[in-house]
């Protein structure tokens, strides 16, 4: 599968370096995170840093940002040795780093947050709102970002708070800008936009360096690649030169067994069954089932009602009109704890914010759901929690020393395989998914795929949103589209096309 | 094979290695304590006999029964600052149904005023959960209404004349231990058991960890902070029933400024103020901690003037170096 990009003028002279790393070297207590960073970047270029958790590539980042020191290696910026020892000697350099933690203040405006200690001054005391404004707008409609420069913060989105971050670092005159999976929080249409200012600087001589687990994005806006795999550099050169299976192997190690969807026998006894399910400004008069053996994916632009549909399903929130039955029988609305009793449970789609207690034990979070199942007028059972806890470490192939040691310890993946690990302990028999791939690496997103496949061969049912087509493409047996909070369409997925269903949800 | 060893090596030394820090983590608030009293009982010959021992933890209990209670509240993310308040009101009525001129059995006199105590809870605990009141806001007003509750009720006067066998709750011992230790001890055991092996004690810690986590596994979140202030509530209570078998009368104004001593003993224990990770023990070395200076202060002959800054400065620097340790 090869992506061309027809705009691309012919390759002319070879540009300037902006940013050359070669044997970056970093061990943390005498364990080699990185072995040897290796990058070059040239001017006006988006280049894709890959690799799976653990490759080194953080550690890589951190390094040229100054946040992390180097044990060996050089870095040149723009032809000059460098070692920075703060962000802040970096940006004074040119180089920026988005990252995947935003940091902003929730109770000031955009345009506050744009030019946070660096405020346009009247007389150098008082600060210059009319002109900040008219700055911050500018700056905004020159990237065309759709962000009202007078809202404040926590009035935006996820999505547009992302575009002010960026814009935010665009206005230092960065022209070295790392994106560190920039579109984890944000739908494909603001995705678009994001790619659409990343060309404009691009065509301005910036250099990108663009880091994502989500391949198609990198097909469509970088123009070279770099590989690191176990903290170590592996390969580079052009997209253009490279399919998607290259790629992929590459960052995983070895070849990826194809999971075409073979048909599965499905037995039509609904597990999940949806009536007239409505709430107010979010989605309206929705109806859909899910049978035993079957997964059934939502595919939906961000703002489409799709995650909030997934939560009144099971009981986040309350609807308004409609009703959800479980194997026939109706479920209380708006009652997590009813639902997971009647039989479903639900991975967030924010494992931070509402799928983990971060600081607790792995074997706390993995059976805080079955706890009560597990105890004895309120004593817990500790043999039955421990041999759960075991069980479920080993089925889903969590990687740790112990199940006592904190959740926010373990790699994005782990944390995930411990969500879903939860929420196998009550023996659901629909599991519902939003986002179930997010901000995970390639290798762990095919695991929890094969997973997904043998939990439905059980006879249970899987209801899925995903905002990437290809994943919902490739797991789901039926597709439904959610458009501005309806119902659009149910397709199936055998005949179905990428190009088939954004279109559906455009 | 070598590949597969090594992890595991790895692991062991790991755990190994969490294990001692968490031992250290666990017991260094008793090293805080144990420097404290050597460095008193250097100081003043009389710290260490055991007159002074026992009327350290006479003093100290009433305090860490409070600081139990305030444990639960503040694991679940909140605060309680009523415990003052309905002490005294707890101990008002409880006082006025055990007077030599009104003597109803002592267990009906104590069920009522720990049942006041489970009420004010109740309240606070219900303003938080399902009206989503801060819980700084929600305990403010109990803390005024209580006191209020407690000054209508007694039209501000003491109540005096206790009878002799509910001041012994407060004055007694047993086999020479003050009986307000052993209902600490007796507090402290149950309140360790439930957050340890029960599972509310579970959800306190998830809740506290991360509400909207508990409440998508099938926590009842709002149940679960409810109760956690009527436990706050009816250790206050307990607390309440103490100090006024302590004293001589009912005092519409006790336990004024109690709740901050025992949310200095809870933070001193080290419990996170934000919720969701802290240990029982800690809290009660806090409260051991805050009634050692006291004493150890009155002995040195310290005024009082100074205590009170001393304290302050002191419960600083033992939260400083707690956490420089970690």
């Amino acid at each position: 599968m090869q992506i061309q990009s027809s705009t691309k003028p012919p390759e002319e002279v070879e540009k300037r370096i902006l940013i050359e790393a070669r044997g970056v070297t970093k061990a943390f207590n005498g364990v080699p995170a990185l072995r040897d960073g290796r990058l070059l970047v040239r001017a006006g270029s988006v280049h894709a840093l890959c690799g799976g958790n653990g490759a080194g590539k953080s550690t890589f980042l951190n390094i040229i940002m100054g946040v992390l020191r180097r044990d060996a290696g050089h870095v040149e910026v723009k032809g000059q040795d460098v070692d920075f020892h703060t962000p802040a000697e970096a940006l004074e350099h040119g180089v920026v780093m988005i990252s995947q933690e935003l940091s902003p203040v929730p109770a000031m405006t955009v345009a506050e947050n744009l030019y946070l200690g660096r405020e346009p001054r009247r007389g150098g005391i008082f600060i210059d709102h009319d002109k900040m404004s008219r700055d911050a707008a500018q700056l905004l409609a020159h990237l065309e970002f759709d962000v009202p420069v007078g809202a404040r913060m926590e009035e935006l989105s996820l999505a547009q708070i992302q575009l002010v971050e960026i814009a935010k670092a665009l206005s230092r005159d960065a022209d070295i800008i790392i994106m560190d999976e920039p579109t984890t929080a944000i739908g494909e249409h603001e995705a678009h936009i994001l790619f659409k200012a990343i060309r404009r600087l691009q065509a301005n001589g910036s250099a990108i360096i663009y880091v994502s687990h989500k391949l198609t994005e990198i097909f469509e806006i970088a123009d070279d690649y770099t590989i690191f795999r176990d903290g170590q550099f592996i390969e580079s050169g052009k997209i253009a030169d490279i399919d998607r299976r290259h790629l992929v192997t590459l960052i995983v190690g070895h070849e990826l067994e194809t999971q075409n969807e073979t048909q599965r026998e499905k037995t039509g006894r609904p597990v999940l069954q949806v009536r007239g399910l409505s709430r107010k400004g979010w989605f309206d008069d929705i109806s859909l089932d899910v049978a035993a053996g079957e997964i059934v994916g939502i595919y939906g632009l961000l703002g489409s009602g799709r995650t909030e549909f997934l939560e009144a399903v099971f009981g986040l929130h309350k609807p308004d009109r409609g009703e959800v039955l479980l194997e026939g029988k109706k479920v209380l609305p708006g009652n997590p704890k009813a639902s997971i009793r009647a039989g479903m449970t639900m991975v967030p789609e924010d494992r931070k914010q509402t799928g983990l207690v971060l600081n607790s034990s792995i074997a706390h979070n993995i059976t805080l759901s079955a706890v009560s199942r597990l105890s004895f007028r309120g004593f817990i059972k500790r043999r039955a929690v421990s041999a759960v806890v075991r069980k479920m470490i080993g089925m889903q192939h969590i990687k740790c020393s112990s199940p006592d040691i904190a959740v926010e310890s373990l790699s994005g993946g782990n944390q995930q395989k411990v969500v879903i690990a939860r929420c196998l302990s009550t023996h659901p028999t629909l599991l519902i998914c939003d986002e179930p791939t997010r901000g995970i690496d390639e290798g762990a997103k095919q695991e929890i795929y094969k997973f997904l496949r043998e939990f439905v061969s059980q006879g249970n049912g899987v209801l899925l949103v995903s905002s990437e087509a290809p994943e919902v493409l490739q797991v789901s047996d039926r597709i439904a589209i959610f458009k501005a909070g309806k119902l659009h369409g149910v397709v199936g997925a055998s005949g179905a096309t990428q190009q088939q269903i954004m279109d559906l949800a455009a | 094979m070598t590949d597969q060893a090594l992890p595991s090596v790895q692991a062991k030394t790991l755990k190994l290695s969490t294990s001692v820090r968490s031992a250290i983590q666990a017991f260094g608030i008793g090293f805080v304590f144990l420097a404290i009293s050597i460095f008193f009982s250097l100081s003043s010959e009389f710290f260490l006999s055991w007159n002074n021992v026992s009327n350290v933890l006479r003093q100290s209990s009433i305090n860490g029964i409070l600081a139990v209670g305030v444990t639960f509240v503040i694991l679940t993310g909140g605060i309680d600052l009523s415990v003052g308040s309905v002490m005294a009101l707890v101990g008002v009525v409880a006082g006025s149904m055990l007077t030599l001129a009104s003597p109803y059995p002592m267990p009906l006199g104590i069920g009522v005023g720990l049942a006041v105590g489970c009420f004010c809870g109740l309240v606070s605990g219900a303003l938080v959960a399902y009206l989503r009141l801060p819980s700084f806001v929600a305990t403010l007003g109990m803390l005024s209404m209580a006191r209020g509750l407690t000054l209508i009720y007694t039209d501000g006067r003491p109540i005096p004349n206790l009878l002799p066998d509910f001041k012994w709750l407060g004055a007694g011992n047993v086999a020479g231990i003050p009986v307000p230790a052993l209902i600490l001890l007796a507090v402290f055991v149950i309140a360790w058991v439930t957050l340890k092996h029960t599972t509310f004690g579970r959800y306190v810690y998830a809740v506290g960890g991360n509400e909207r986590a508990a409440k998508a596994s099938g926590v009842s979140t709002r149940s679960v902070i409810t109760m956690s202030y009527v436990v706050s509530g009816v250790l206050a209570g307990l607390g309440g029933l103490l100090l006024t078998a302590r004293t001589t009368a009912a005092l519409p104004q006790a336990g004024v400024g109690y709740e901050l001593d025992a949310i200095a003993a809870v933070v001193i224990g080290g419990t996170s103020l934000s919720g969701g990770r802290g240990t029982l023990v800690g809290s009660l070395f806090g409260a051991l901690i805050i009634g050692t200076l006291n004493n150890g202060m009155d002995l040195l002959g310290i005024s009082s003037n100074y205590q009170q800054f001393l304290k302050g400065a002191i419960i600083i620097a033992a939260v400083i170096v707690d956490r420089s340790r970690k």
